[in-house]
C-alpha cells in the first residue's frame, strides 16, 4: 500500500495541473446530438409535408376545406375534402359528448369517491382501454357494434320515423354514428386518467375546508376540487379530442369510406380515414399531393391543440386560481 | 325557519346521492365495453387457437385460393411479421430515444432542452397516419418501393417519444446523491452515468422499450401507407411483410368464409394477448419497484 | 466556566474508552507537521448571493480538523469547496485560493477528475451505488486496471480498515443495499478510502446514524487519522471534542454568509476559546 502511495505523489501533482480529457464533452456532445435528432424530426415531419402538399396548394390551395366535390379521376381532378372535414368534426364531437363527461365522472370516481382497495385495479382497467391496439377497436366495431346498432336501434328507428326525419332513413352498418361511438370509447381513458391525476394533486386543505363548512362530498367536489383543476380537466379533454383527430384506423375501418355529406347513419368519412384510405393507391402524383395537403391541415391542428393542451395540463401542476385560502 | 333548512338540507344529500352514484355509473358505463370486446376477442377467437394455428408446424401458411373450406392457413407468418417489423422499429427507436432521454435527464436544463420536451411531446401527439404520410413521402415516393423497413421506419417516429420521456423520468428517479459520490471518487461524468445512473434505471428503461414495442406492434396506419402487402411469404425486412395488425385489417375487407371469420378473430386474440399480456408485465413490474 | 467544558470532557474521557485531551495536546506539540490544505481567503457566491466569506484556514496534514457551527452557516460548502463538489452547481463562483500541496485547486488549469481522485469525501447519508458490496469498493479503483487478484486485495484492505470486513466477507456479491445504515456508511467510507485519497471528507457522516454506529464510525476516524489527512463537519459537538485535532467554529454574520469565528487545536478551542461567540456555542447558549 505504502509503495503505491509513493510512486503516485511525484506524478500526481503533475497530473493535477494538466486538465486532461475525460471523454465529457464528447458524451455530452453525443447525447445532445441525438436530442436534437428528435427536434429535427418533428421539422422535418413539418417541412416534408409542407412540400409534398406544395402541388395541391397551388391546384386549390387551402379553401378546398370547404368545398365539397371529391374527385380524384385523373383529369378531372377536384379536391374539396369538405366531407372530410365534416366527417372528422361530427365524429370528434361525438366522441367528446360521450367521452368529455363520462370520463370526467369516471376522474372524479377514481380520484375522490373510490374506496382505497379499488383505486389500482380499476384505474388499470381503465387504463386496459387505452392499451388496446386500434385495429382491434375497429374489428370490433365492424363485426359486433355497427351491426348490433344497426340492428337494434338504427333500423327499428329508421321504419318508424324514417319517412318524416330524413336522417334516420337507409341506415348502413358502418356509418359516422359508430365512428363517433368507437372513438368516444378510445379516447375515454385519457380524459378519465387526466381528470383523475389532475385531481389528485388538489390539496387536501381544500377538501377539508368545504366539508368544515357543511358541504356534502358533491358539493365539495363540484364546487371546490373541480374549479380548481378546472384548466388541466379541459387540457385532459383537449388531448383526448387531439386523439379523436388523428386516431386513423379505428375510424376507417368503421365509417364506410364514403366522400359525402349525409346523415350520421350513412357512410362517411373522416380526414385520417382519407388518407388511409387512398394514399396506398394514389391516382396521380396530384392526387396523393392533395392527400398530403389533408395530412397537413391534420397535423397542424393536433399540434395546436396539443400544445394549449399541455400547457393547460402543466399550469395545474403549478397552482390554479379559485384556490380555497 | 327550522322545517325550511331540513328539506334544503334532505334536497341537498339526495343530490350528493345521485350525483355520486352517477360517478358509479359512468365508471361501469367505461368498462362495459372493455369487457365486451375483451369478451367477444376470448369467446370468438379462443376457439381458432391451435398449435396448427399459431404455427402451422413449419409450413408455409396460405390463403386457399378456390374458397373452399380448405385449410385458410395459420397466422404463424403474421406473428413473426409483427415481431419483425416491430423489433426492427425498436432498433431504430431505441439510440436515439435513449440518448434524447440521458441527455434530458443529466444535461438538460435550458432552452434547447424545452425545445426537445416540445418535439417530444408533438411526436407523441400525432396521428400515426402522419408518420406513414412522411415515410410515404421521403422514402416510398423516392425509391418507389414499399418495403417493411419503411414500415420500421414511421413506427420509430412514434415509438421514439415513448422511450425519451420513460428514460428522462426513470434517470430523473435515481438520488442525486448516488451521482454525487460517483463523481466525488473521481469519475468523469459521463462515466458515472454510464457505470452507476444508468445501470440503475435499467429496470424502468427496459419497461419504457417494452411499452413502445407494444405500441409498435398494435399500430397498423403508418404500415397501410409504407408497406406493400402482399401474400407471399418472405421473412425479409427489405421485402414485404404482413403483420398481425395489417392481417386484420386486410382481411376484414376480403372476408368471404366463416372460416376466415374464425381466422381473424383468431388473430385478433393472438394481437391483443401480446400487447396486454406486455402492458400487464409492465404494470407489475413498476409497481414492485414502488 | 471553562472549568465546566473541562469537567465535561473529563467526564467524557471517562467514559470513553479511547483517546482523551492529553493524546491530542501531545501531538499537536509535536506538529512540526505540514498543512496538506490551505485556505486563502475564499469566498464562495450562490449567483450574487455571498454564501462564504473570506476564509483562513490551514487543515494539518495526517490529523483530523473538525469544522462546527449552527446550521446554515456554510460549513458543509466550505467542505464541499475543498474537493469542487461546488462545481456541480450552475451559479458558483469563488474568489481566493485553496492550496492542495500547494497547488491552488481552483487554478483554472487543475483537472478537476484528478482532484477528487486525491481528495475523497463521504456523505451525510449513506450513498452506496445500486450495486454489489465488492463492486462498490472497487469503483473508484476500476481505472487503476489492476489484476483481478490486486483488485480483490485492495478491496478487503479499505473493508479491513474500514472496520466492515468480518461483517460482509461471506456476501461480497450480495447487494450494498441490504446493509444496516451503520454499514452502509462504513461501506461508503470503505468505498471513498480505496483509491487511497490524501484527505478524506466527511459531511456529517453520523448525523443519520443510531448512536452505536456513530461511535463505530468515530473509532474508525481515529484508526485513519495519520494515514489520511480528515476533514469533518459536524453538528455534534461532543464528536468534534472527542474525536478532532484541531476545530474551526463559523458562523453567519449579519450578511447571512458564513465566516470562521475562531480556529485552533480542539483542546484550546474547548476549554479557552478566544471568542466570545465561539464560547456561547459551545456552553449551549444556542445553536
Amino acid at each position: 500500500m505504502a509503495q503505491f502511495r509513493i510512486a503516485e505523489q511525484t506524478t500526481w501533482i503533475r497530473r493535477l495541473k494538466q486538465k486532461t480529457q475525460h471523454g465529457d464533452s464528447v458524451f455530452r456532445l453525443l447525447t445532445l446530438a441525438f436530442a436534437g435528432v428528435v427536434i429535427g424530426l418533428v421539422v422535418m415531419i413539418g417541412l416534408v409535408i409542407w412540400n409534398g402538399s406544395a402541388e395541391a396548394r397551388q391546384y386549390v390551395g387551402f379553401d378546398f376545406l370547404f368545398v365539397d366535390a371529391w374527385n380524384p379521376v385523373q383529369g378531372r381532378e377536384e379536391f374539396g375534402a369538405l366531407a372530410a372535414v365534416y366527417g372528422t368534426l361530427m365524429t370528434s364531437l361525438i366522441a367528446l359528448v360521450l367521452a368529455g363527461p363520462i370520463g370526467v365522472f369516471v376522474g372524479v370516481f377514481l380520484a375522490e369517491l373510490c374506496p382505497l382497495q379499488l383505486r389500482t385495479p380499476l384505474s388499470f382497467l381503465v387504463e386496459l382501454l387505452a392499451a388496446i391496439p386500434s385495429v382491434i377497436y375497429g374489428l370490433w366495431g365492424a363485426l359486433v357494434l355497427g351491426p348490433f346498432l344497426l340492428d337494434t336501434i338504427n333500423k327499428p328507428l329508421a321504419e318508424r320515423f324514417g319517412s318524416s326525419l330524413q336522417f334516420l332513413a337507409d341506415p348502413k352498418p358502418k356509418n359516422l354514428l359508430v365512428a363517433g361511438i368507437i372513438l368516444g370509447i378510445m379516447i375515454l381513458p385519457t380524459i378519465a386518467s387526466i381528470t383523475r391525476d389532475v385531481l389528485t394533486v388538489v390539496p387536501n386543505h381544500q377538501r377539508e375546508a368545504m366539508l368544515a363548512l357543511g358541504a356534502t362530498r358533491w358539493e365539495t367536489i363540484w364546487k371546490s376540487v373541480l374549479p380548481y383543476s378546472k384548466a388541466g380537466i379541459i387540457g385532459g379533454v383537449m388531448l383526448g379530442l387531439g386523439r379523436a383527430l388523428g386516431e386513423t384506423l379505428a375510424a376507417t375501418m368503421v365509417i364506410g369510406n364514403r366522400m359525402a355529406i349525409s346523415s350520421p347513419v350513412k357512410p362517411a368519412q373522416t380526414a385520417a380515414s382519407l388518407i388511409a384510405n387512398q394514399l396506398p393507391n394514389a391516382n396521380s402524383d396530384l392526387h396523393g399531393s392533395a392527400l398530403i395537403l389533408v395530412a397537413l391541415v391534420l397535423f397542424g391542428i393536433t399540434l395546436l391543440l396539443n400544445a394549449i393542451a399541455r400547457l393547460l395540463v402543466w399550469r395545474v401542476s403549478r397552482g390554479p386560481a379559485g384556490a380555497i385560502h | 325557519m327550522k322545517t325550511l333548512n331540513m328539506a334544503r338540507y334532505r334536497r341537498r344529500k339526495l343530490v350528493d346521492r345521485i350525483m355520486r352514484s352517477m360517478t358509479v355509473v359512468a365508471t361501469l358505463l367505461a368498462l362495459i365495453p372493455l369487457f365486451l370486446i375483451l369478451g367477444y376477442i376470448v369467446i370468438q377467437g379462443a376457439s381458432a387457437i391451435s398449435w396448427h394455428f399459431l404455427s402451422t408446424d413449419y409450413k408455409v401458411p396460405e390463403l386457399s385460393l378456390d374458397g373452399s373450406a380448405s385449410d385458410v392457413g395459420g397466422i404463424r407468418y403474421a406473428i413473426i411479421g409483427t415481431l419483425l417489423i416491430a423489433g426492427t422499429a425498436t432498433l431504430i427507436a431505441l439510440p436515439i430515444g435513449l440518448l434524447a432521454g440521458i441527455y434530458l435527464s443529466e444535461y438538460g436544463k435550458g432552452r434547447f432542452a424545452s425545445f426537445v420536451r416540445f418535439a417530444t411531446d408533438v411526436l407523441s401527439g400525432s396521428p400515426s397516419i402522419i408518420a406513414g404520410v412522411v415515410v410515404y413521402i421521403v422514402l416510398v415516393k423516392t425509391t418507389k418501393e414499399k418495403y417493411a423497413f419503411y414500415g420500421s421506419v414511421a413506427l420509430a417516429l412514434l415509438m421514439i417519444p415513448i422511450i425519451v420521456r420513460t428514460t428522462e423520468e426513470i434517470l430523473k428517479l435515481v438520488p442525486q446523491t448516488v451521482r454525487e459520490a460517483a463523481v466525488a471518487l473521481g469519475v468523469p461524468q459521463w462515466k458515472a452515468i454510464l457505470t452507476v445512473v444508468l445501470p440503475a434505471a435499467t429496470g424502468g428503461i427496459l419497461t419504457g422499450i417494452m411499452l413502445a414495442f407494444a405500441r409498435a406492434a398494435g399500430e397498423t396506419a403508418p404500415l397501410i401507407v409504407t408497406v406493400f402487402v402482399s401474400n407471399s411469404v418472405e421473412y425479409n425486412v427489405f421485402g414485404s411483410m404482413g403483420s398481425l395488425p395489417m392481417y386484420i385489417y386486410r382481411t376484414l375487407d376480403e372476408l368471404t368464409s366463416p372460416e376466415q371469420y374464425k381466422v381473424l378473430w383468431g388473430a385478433a386474440f393472438v394481437l391483443t394477448a401480446l400487447v396486454l399480456v406486455v402492458n400487464i408485465l409492465v404494470r407489475v413490474a413498476t409497481r414492485r419497484r414502488v | 466556566m471553562s472549568d465546566v467544558i473541562a469537567k465535561r470532557q473529563t467526564a467524557e474521557v471517562a467514559s470513553t474508552p479511547r483517546v482523551g485531551v492529553t493524546v491530542q495536546t501531545a501531538n499537536q506539540a509535536a506538529d512540526a507537521l505540514g498543512h496538506k490544505m490551505q485556505v486563502e481567503d475564499f469566498s464562495l457566491y450562490y449567483g450574487a448571493f455571498k454564501a462564504i466569506s473570506g476564509i483562513n484556514l490551514q487543515i494539518v496534514e495526517g490529523r483530523i480538523t473538525a469544522f462546527i457551527g449552527p446550521s446554515g452557516c456554510g460549513k458543509s460548502t466550505l467542505l464541499r469547496s475543498l474537493n469542487r463538489m461546488n462545481d456541480l452547481i450552475p451559479s458558483v463562483r469563488t474568489d481566493g485560493r485553496v492550496l492542495l500541496d500547494s497547488t491552488n485547486i481552483y487554478d483554472p488549469r487543475v483537472d478537476v477528475v484528478e482532484l477528487r481522485r486525491h481528495v475523497g469525501m463521504v456523505f451525510q447519508r449513506p450513498n452506496p451505488f445500486p450495486k454489489s458490496i465488492f463492486d462498490n469498493v472497487a469503483f473508484g479503483l476500476r481505472r487503476l486496471k489492476l489484476s483481478k487478484s490486486e483488485l480483490e486485495d485492495r478491496v478487503q484492505e479499505s473493508l479491513r480498515r474500514a472496520a466492515l470486513w468480518d461483517d460482509v466477507k461471506d456476501r461480497l456479491k450480495t447487494p450494498a443495499t441490504g446493509l444496516s445504515g451503520g454499514q452502509q456508511q462504513r461501506l461508503c467510507i470503505a468505498r471513498a478510502i480505496a483509491p487511497e485519497p490524501e484527505v478524506v471528507l466527511m459531511d456529517e457522516p453520523c448525523s443519520a446514524l443510531d448512536p452505536i454506529s456513530t461511535l463505530k464510525i468515530e473509532e474508525l476516524m481515529m484508526d485513519l487519522r495519520g494515514r489520511y489527512t480528515i476533514v469533518i463537519v459536524t453538528h455534534n459537538m461532543q464528536q468534534a471534542a472527542r474525536a478532532s485535532d484541531y476545530t474551526a467554529f463559523f458562523m453567519m454574520n449579519e450578511q447571512r454568509s458564513g465566516e470562521m469565528v475562531e480556529y485552533g487545536p480542539t483542546g484550546t478551542i474547548f476549554t479557552n476559546p478566544q471568542d466570545k461567540r465561539t464560547e456561547d456555542y459551545i456552553t449551549g447558549r444556542f445553536g
